[in-house]
């Protein structure tokens, strides 16, 4: 197939790629640009680890094709911080303990970011939803839950301003 | 949401079980954290394995010359021609359990076993030119249940097997027959355990990279940075101190990731022919379909006791399924055995367990390591027994249970107990429930777990743990441990243990783990040890590091001898005036130019001594599970749980609840929900889509109760936690299903359908006594 060029922009920076069409967003975002946050732990849409915000949308990134993003706000877990400073989900996620070996804690972050974003007020139960296509093999879920809900409730709204 | 009641009696400790951020979360919440999964080294090349696709079978030929020849591929390996039939496993000190050919060279075993690799610029040529290798095979004959491998005219697995009958184990305290006489009610029941993936997020990956000095440096996803070198040297025919293993960030283990695997196998021997680093990494069907699982079991067990549930006897017969090579198997066969009686105490026990080889992937450790199988047996058969004998199932198991300086014969000395107050606990919480809705029901599992093995199967010549604290003339520390952090949290654990000991605060140790070039050897993760036993060598060294200090400090001091200075939060000072004193760093300035600008450095390790024949210290739990059944469909949801949790004292206070809650879903998951079915040896749901794990959703609260102990053996008091919660929750499930309905669950995973069958039997049963 013959290779394209297209441009990306991730976490507000845009990247000249010259790709195979067929390219996912995951493979164009951590072997192309090379953000390696981005994680991958399956091959068929379960696991939630490669989740990206495209948009202000919570997305598997190997869902989509890369071409399909092209002209589209991605953020990835790397752009969740602003010069420096932790936004109120990954404070949230430090203190509660929300995150063990690390690996589905990129997708996890942009699942509970994308959530926290188009949801005031949320139940247990939206929150729980909210990262069911997530597995966490470590955790157990429920520290999660209490960080989303702690950013929820304005713990850290001070940061957000 | 969730309520935790931690009980700390011990106000003076400055860091330890206070709420501290985990050392590498800043590292994991920014995606700035590098595992091997992300490793990219210059020239770097990709492997991909060709795996068996018969369950046994000869292998006549492999024949990769089209492969070779495919544009891109660099190198293609197999046994035949390259790894000159070593054979490998990780109980070194017996060499007939030494039995797996990464790469065999006669026969497979299994569907998935590893049969060739491939090095090629890009994955997708590498995945090309598997399909290029003709292997040419003889099918033989295969078996995949114990209870049929064992027969007489089963085909023979492994030469001079009898039975393929891979290892047994003996345990036997008192005078068995005489207790069984004594008792006055006697139950036996055969139960089935399933295996579990360990399904850690990242796969098994390996990055290897062989240079021509001889030199071999591998990025692993492990358990165990030492194990692998001492493994992949052996295997290579290198020296230990060439073969460097990094381990940076791993994507979890629950115990599937110290045995040698096919990606780091495949990688080396690939980067070896080639001289360039080799990159491999399974797919999620590779990682399910053979990589190991927990062992599947066939339990037999018979158990005596008075009519007032004193217990008298109890004896088991254990058939695993062992799959088709041994590795932490033999472990798994001891432990189930060990643990089965655990918690309580029995005049006469005995066990005997059969490891038995099929054709299927091959089984090991995972998290509880065959005690989640022992409980699940033995936890609902106790309160069967209770039901049966009209008693408290509760006042039933404490007043069997084990207490402090409790000996289990010939097995263990209990220098430290709380399971007593953990019943205490859980009658609360039960209580607190008052009457539950119709359809739902609770059950209740004890069982109790070690903290870290005491017997050297792996024949090292070093001490068990090790650590080195070196003190920067700024007054930072440098923290130099062999423990590998796999998400438990163990740079953190360690970090509080120096900075507790040596008196500095927890934002001034830097720990170093995950490098065998820089590290001291240390067994690792596994079988929960590196509290106790890595966390005695970093007091040991802190200690050391500290008393070459306060020397110093002394000196200068002009103190009466009977004086005590301590250090606490970078604060030199005499106890009884604790306002007067110095900085740390001032000190350290100080000392360091009196040592003629040497560095200050000390040093700890663990090596256990008679201290019986599993582990130096017990944890004890009690679990109570809240359980909501659907009539029609028989789904299971959980909708509460409680545990008591006794870990002597707790260390790392957040990562401590991490551990039981993450526990916790993944004891769920093997009591409801990871149903692994073969066919003919094929796994049927090797992908995330069929293979059901608890996800946020099916999450209960996981309220803890921790109750307070200290355990002599541990450093500060403290023991195992984490890794026993996975042992009572299926049970605890199983029991709940009881008491709803009055069925009795003898295979776990519990699936819809075996509660939907039983309850159908139980009405026809019914129907049948009416009409008698």
């Amino acid at each position: 197939m013959e290779k394209k060029l297209i441009t990306l922009t991730v976490n507000d920076i845009e990247y000249e790629l010259y790709i195979n069409p067929k390219t996912l967003l995951v493979e164009a975002i951590r072997d192309h640009i090379g953000l390696t946050g981005t994680k991958r732990g399956c091959e068929t849409v379960s696991c939630g680890a490669c989740t990206v915000m495209i948009d202000d949308m919570a997305i598997k990134s190997c869902s989509v094709l890369a071409v399909q993003a092209e002209g589209r706000r991605i953020i990835t877990a790397e752009g969740l911080e602003k010069n420096g400073v932790l936004a109120p989900i990954q404070k949230a996620f430090l203190d509660e303990g929300s995150y063990q070996c690390g690996f589905c804690t990129s997708g996890m972050l942009m699942s509970s970011e994308a959530f926290l974003r188009e949801t005031k007020n949320p139940t247990e139960e939206q929150m729980k939803e909210a990262i069911e296509g997530n597995i966490c093999r470590c955790t157990g879920y429920n520290s999660i839950v209490r960080a989303i809900a702690a950013v929820a409730k304005g713990k850290y709204a001070e940061v957000k301003s | 949401m969730n309520k935790y009641t931690v009980i700390n009696p011990h106000e003076p400790f400055r860091v330890l079980n206070t709420h501290v951020h985990n050392i590498d979360g800043i590292a994991k919440v920014t995606g700035r954290a590098t595992y091997t999964f992300d490793v990219k080294l210059p020239g770097m090349l990709y492997g991909k394995i060709l795996r068996s696709p018969y369950p046994h079978a000869k292998i006549i030929k492999i024949d990769a010359s089209k492969a070779l020849a495919l544009p891109g591929v660099l190198a293609v390996v197999n046994g035949k021609d390259d790894t000159l039939g070593i054979k490998q496993g990780i109980w070194r000190r017996y060499n007939d359990l030494c039995d797996e050919q990464v790469l065999p060279v006669d026969k497979v075993r299994y569907i998935g076993e590893p049969v060739a690799a491939v090095a090629a610029v890009t994955e997708e040529i590498a995945e090309k030119a598997l399909d290029l290798i003709d292997v040419e095979y003889e099918e033989l004959p295969a078996t995949f249940e114990p209870l049929d491998a064992i027969k007489k005219d089963a085909p023979e697995i492994h030469e001079g097997f009898e039975r393929n009958i891979n290892v047994t184990r003996h345990i036997e305290w008192g005078e068995v027959e005489e207790a069984f006489e004594e008792a006055e009610y006697i139950r036996e029941d055969w139960f089935k355990c399933g295996g579990q993936a360990h399904m850690c997020m990242e796969t098994r990956a390996a990055v290897a990279s062989y240079t021509p000095d001889g030199k071999m440096t591998v990025w692993t996803s492990t358990q165990s940075a030492y194990y692998h070198q001492a493994l992949l040297a052996g295997v290579l025919g290198l020296r230990e101190g060439n073969v460097r293993v990094l381990a940076p960030y791993v994507g979890g283990g629950f115990g599937g990731k110290f045995e040698l695997d096919g990606a780091q196998f495949c990688a080396c021997i690939l980067s070896m022919k080639v001289r360039k680093p080799v990159k491999i990494i399974f797919t999620r069907e590779e990682d399910f379909i053979a990589s190991k699982r927990r062992t599947p079991m066939f339990y037999y067990t018979r158990t005596g006791v008075k009519k007032d549930g004193t217990f008298c006897a109890r004896e088991a017969k254990v058939f695993t399924n062992g799959g088709a090579y041994t590795g932490m198997g033999a472990t798994a066969l001891y432990l189930t055995g060990f643990f089965h009686s655990f918690p309580y105490r029995w005049k006469g026990y005995r066990y005997d367990g059969y490891r038995v080889y099929t054709n299927t992937l091959p089984s090991t450790s995972m998290r509880g390591f065959g005690a989640p199988q022992a409980m699940w047996c033995s936890e609902q058969q106790i309160e069967w027994i209770a039901a049966d004998l009209g008693l408290d199932p509760i006042e039933m198991r404490r007043k069997n249970s084990h207490h402090e300086g409790y000996v289990v014969p010939g097995q263990a000395t209990i220098a430290s107990c709380g399971i007593d107050q953990c019943y205490d606990e859980i009658k609360t919480w039960i209580k607190s429930k008052g009457k539950l809705p119709k359809n739902r029901s609770i059950g209740l599992s004890a069982c109790g777990f070690m903290s870290g093995g005491i017997f050297n199967w792996f024949d090292t010549p070093y001490s068990f743990s090790s650590a080195v604290v070196t003190v920067n003339n700024d007054g930072t520390v440098e923290l130099h441990v062999g423990a590998q952090d796999i998400g438990q949290g163990s740079n953190t654990t360690m970090a509080i243990i120096c900075a507790e000991a040596l008196g500095v605060k927890i934002e001034d140790v830097k720990v170093h783990s995950g490098d065998t070039d820089h590290c001291p050897a240390d067994l690792g993760a596994w079988g929960s040890r590196q509290t106790l036993m890595t966390g005695n060598a970093v007091k040991m060294a802190s200690e050391d590091a500290k008393k070459q200090l306060l020397e110093f400090a002394y000196a200068q001091s002009g103190l009466n001898i009977v004086y005590d200075l301590d250090i606490k939060e970078g604060w030199v000072h005499a106890i009884a005036r604790p306002e007067r004193g110095e900085t740390f760093e001032a000190l350290v300035k100080r000392a360091t130019r009196g040592k003629d600008g040497q560095r200050i450095v000390g040093r700890g390790y663990y090596t256990p001594h008679r201290k019986g024949m599993i582990s130096p210290a017990y944890s004890y739990m009690l679990q109570g599970v809240e359980v909501e059944i659907d009539d029609e469909t028989g789904k299971i949801k959980l909708i509460d749980s409680m545990t008591a949790h006794d870990c002597g004292q707790p260390i790392n206070h957040l990562g401590l609840i991490g551990q039981l809650e993450g526990a916790f879903s993944m004891a769920a998951g093997y009591g409801y929900l990871e149903y692994m079915p073969f066919e003919d040896g094929k796994m049927m749901n090797p992908n995330l889509v069929d293979y059901k794990m608890v996800r946020s959703t099916d999450m209960p609260p996981a309220n803890i109760a921790e109750i307070d102990t200290y355990e002599p053996e541990g450093p500060y008091g403290a023991k195992e936690a984490g890794e026993g919660l996975t042992n009572p929750t299926a049970a605890a499930i199983g029991n709940a299903i009881y008491h709803r309905f009055g069925i009795q669950m003898k295979e776990c995973p519990v699936r819809p359908e075996m509660i939907v069958n039983a309850l159908k039997e139980k009405a026809a049963a019914e129907k049948e006594g009416k009409k008698k």
